[in-house]
């Protein structure tokens, strides 16, 4: 089956990257997706990551052809297919909603896309695909009669099977455990490696996102806020939404004076600390520092804390053990919390609630980012809290 | 009938026998059955063991004279014999009438279910309005409107769509478009429901799959709304192939449909041997045709 996607695509039109130029949908008054423009290279994993409702899968409709765009382009290679029928692009889509033909079987939805184009024998493909979901039993069952996680899987090979320049994936593993989720995750990956199609990966997943991607892009209110390797995107995040929607950050409100030699230092609730320059999105006014909470290290006291780290000092409030590594959470001397992470890896010992604590961490793992005047410091709550739990 | 349903059940294991229950829990649907059971046996299995009985009486009886049951099943070949035209012509006039409904109802029905937005109820109650009035005042007013004298007609003859002494009233033509007319809701509504019921995310899907908008009709639209269409079509076709009412007011002795035979064997005529045996037959042969229908509809592959 593989071989034969590499006979489709030559049939196809010319291979080519898949752009978005100035991007707008309007649903009356609200801006769904807000002037976006990227490029998806030809063969890459794409993985757009968002909030519910920020226009993710307004996004991937209008590239599929299903929704009209306000303004702005879609251009497949140079072809521009923002006008073009959805039946006509060489685009297949995995549906949110699975949308699987209720009146065909697994075996006539998966072989639906094939015949439409003409292929007389699909049995091959079609049960090639199934075994590849492990859905080879399931051919002459109905839609009605699977359960979430195998509709999911079905939707997914009745889009896959077809070999399309570029296919959507709208959450198309979120019905599934974890264990099948993990597989089918390695199994895209694989397939999306060796056919070489496009994939544009929409999920809530963070995780997911990092480990599938080549490159993340993370949308807010209908606009991208970063795009970039997942590891560029965790390490030094564009914006405080980024920080906290990727993984968890400390973000402490600080004001900065410009840079000074390679280093650019602010104050912070009245400690000075210093981040070098290529760490700053933002150098002077009002920024955030931030630390991820796994780089920050708690010692007993000040004179544990290593040469060229920097430090604050606090209180354990919260201790939680989750097996691998134990999550603090630290109240600094200016009432706000901050949270550590430490591994469980034998070293170093534990902190209990009450104690007083140094938290330290390498200047070169900070990063700081533009901030709203005004706007105080920001921790990620930990996972076993309420989420809007004061912190 | 198996017919309307689609999605075959499960092939699995059969489900595990229900536990058993305590005897009066087991009684209570047939007691909650029987009220219905009575009626359409006082109402329905009486009159029509009559009717099979009066088609087999002597046919030389007469009302005055009395009838005897003499098992004359020779009334059935004679009543055929003598009418088989107006036999032909019901079944004629109702297929036809069903075409037009559907090229009719079918987009109707579709506008009204997946395009009408906040208009929905408005056209469905559109649709249901002429049912306020009798079918007989209906049927009337499409005489006044096909009148020869009538702005209708007028308007046809000046743009020579109709030669000048050409008419419409009491023709082939104004007996099918009543009967079009006037069966179309019970076409149109069932087919609503189905299509009301229609994903329009699936025909996206269809359409994301390579398949043009005739492909998508043709591969999911219609078989989707397939057991609206047989309902409809049966709803249409049965009452419309014993109908008399329009042969009788749109039509002329030549137009006359089975029905108005019937109607005028136990009416006029008073021949309630051949009238009982004319019906038997139109039951008998509408029964063949659903049953034919459904057999074919029912199986069809649908890819
Ligand atoms: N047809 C529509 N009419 C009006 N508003 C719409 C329409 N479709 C989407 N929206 C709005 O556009 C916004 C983006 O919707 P979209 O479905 O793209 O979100 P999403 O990022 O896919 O969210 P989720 O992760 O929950 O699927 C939402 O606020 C939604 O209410
Ligand atoms: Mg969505």
């Amino acid at each position: 089956m593989i071989g034969m996607g590499a006979k489709l695509r030559e049939r196809d039109a010319p291979a080519g990257d898949l752009r978005l130029a100035n991007l707008t949908k309007r649903f009356g008054i609200f801006t769904a997706v807000d002037d976006l423009s990227l490029t998806i290279p030809q063969g890459s994993f794409f993985a757009l990551l968002g909030s519910s409702g920020c226009g993710k899968t307004t996004t991937l409709r209008m590239i599929a052809g299903l929704e009209e765009p306000t303004s702005g382009q879609v251009l497949l290679g140079a072809r521009d297919v923002t006008r073009l029928r959805p039946y006509k692009r060489p685009v297949n889509t995995v549906f949110q909603s699975y949308a699987l033909f209720p009146h065909l079987d697994v075996h006539q939805n998966v072989a639906f896309g094939l015949r439409r184009r003409g292929k007389r024998s699909t049995d091959d493909d079609v049960m090639g695909m199934l075994e590849l979901v492990q859905l080879r039993d399931y051919a002459r069952h109905y839609p009605a009669q699977l359960s979430g996680g195998q509709q999911q899987r079905v939707a997914l090979v009745r889009a896959l099977v077809n070999h399309p320049q570029v296919l959507l994936l709208d959450e198309p593993l979120g019905a599934l455990d974890l264990k099948l989720r993990r597989q089918m995750q390695i199994e895209l990956k694989r397939i999306q490696t060796e056919v070489g199609i496009t994939f544009v990966h929409v999920t809530h997943d963070q995780e997911e996102a990092m480990t599938m991607a080549d490159t993340v892009a993370v949308m807010n209110a209908g606009r991208i806020e970063q795009l970039g390797a997942p590891a560029e995107l965790y390490e030094f995040p564009a914006t405080a939404f980024v920080a906290n929607f990727l993984g968890q950050s400390n973000l402490l409100a600080a004001e900065a004076a410009g840079p000074a030699g390679s280093d650019v230092p602010v104050t912070a609730h009245g400690a000075r600390f210093s981040v070098p320059a290529d760490r700053a999105r933002s150098d002077r006014g009002a920024v955030y520092l931030g630390v991820r909470p796994e780089k920050l290290h708690l010692v007993g006291s000040a004179a544990q804390v290593p040469s060229g780290h920097q430090h604050v000092e606090g209180v354990v409030t919260d201790a939680s053990y989750v097996g691998v590594s134990t999550q603090y959470l630290v109240r600094t001397g200016w009432g706000s919390e901050i949270s550590a992470f430490t591994a469980n890896s034998g070293t170093g010992g534990q902190h209990p609630v009450g104690t007083p604590v140094v938290a330290h961490w390498d200047p070169r793992h900070a990063f700081l980012l533009p901030r709203e005047p005004g706007q105080d410091d920001r921790t990620t709550p930990l996972l076993d809290e309420p989420v809007g739990a004061p912190s | 009938m198996s017919a309307l349903a689609h999605v075959p059940t499960p092939s699995g294991p059969a489900a595990p026998a229900p536990p058993p229950r305590r005897g009066r829990h087991r009684l209570l649907p047939y007691l909650l059955l029987l009220p219905g059971a009575a009626w359409l046996f006082v109402f329905f299995a009486v009159p029509l063991l009559q009717l099979a009985a009066a088609s087999l009486y002597d046919p030389s009886g007469s009302l005055s004279t009395g009838y005897a049951l003499t098992w004359a099943f020779s009334n059935y070949p004679d009543a055929l014999q003598a009418y088989w035209p107006q036999f032909a012509r019901s079944f004629g006039y109702a297929g036809i009438a069903l075409v037009l409904a559907l090229l009719l109802g079918y987009p109707l029905a579709y506008a009204i279910a997946q395009k009408a937005g906040r208009w929905k109820n408005l056209l469905l109650v559109c649709v249901v309005a002429p049912m306020f009035t009798s079918f007989l005042v209906r049927t009337l007013a499409w005489k006044t409107i096909l009148s020869d004298n009538g702005w209708f007609v007028g308007l046809l003859r000046d743009v020579h769509l109709l030669a000048p002494d050409g008419r419409l009233l009491a023709t082939p033509f104004a007996v099918i478009l009543g009967l079009t007319y006037n069966f179309l809701p019970f076409l149109v509504l069932p087919l609503y429901a189905s299509l009301e019921r229609l994903d329009h995310r699936l025909l996206e899907a269809a359409g994301d799959l390579y398949a043009n908008p005739v492909q998508t009709f043709r591969r999911v639209t219609l078989p989707l709304s397939m057991p609206g269409l047989i309902a409809g079509t049966l709803l249409f076709f049965i009452p419309a192939t014993g109908d008399y009412i329009n042969a009788e007011l749109l039509g002329t002795p030549n137009e006359y449909m089975i029905g108005n035979v019937i109607d005028s064997a136990f009416l006029v005529r008073l021949d309630y041997p051949q009238g009982a045996a004319l019906s038997f037959l139109l039951m008998a042969a509408i029964l063949a045709v659903v049953f034919g229908y459904l057999r074919r509809a029912g199986t069809e592959e649908v890819l």
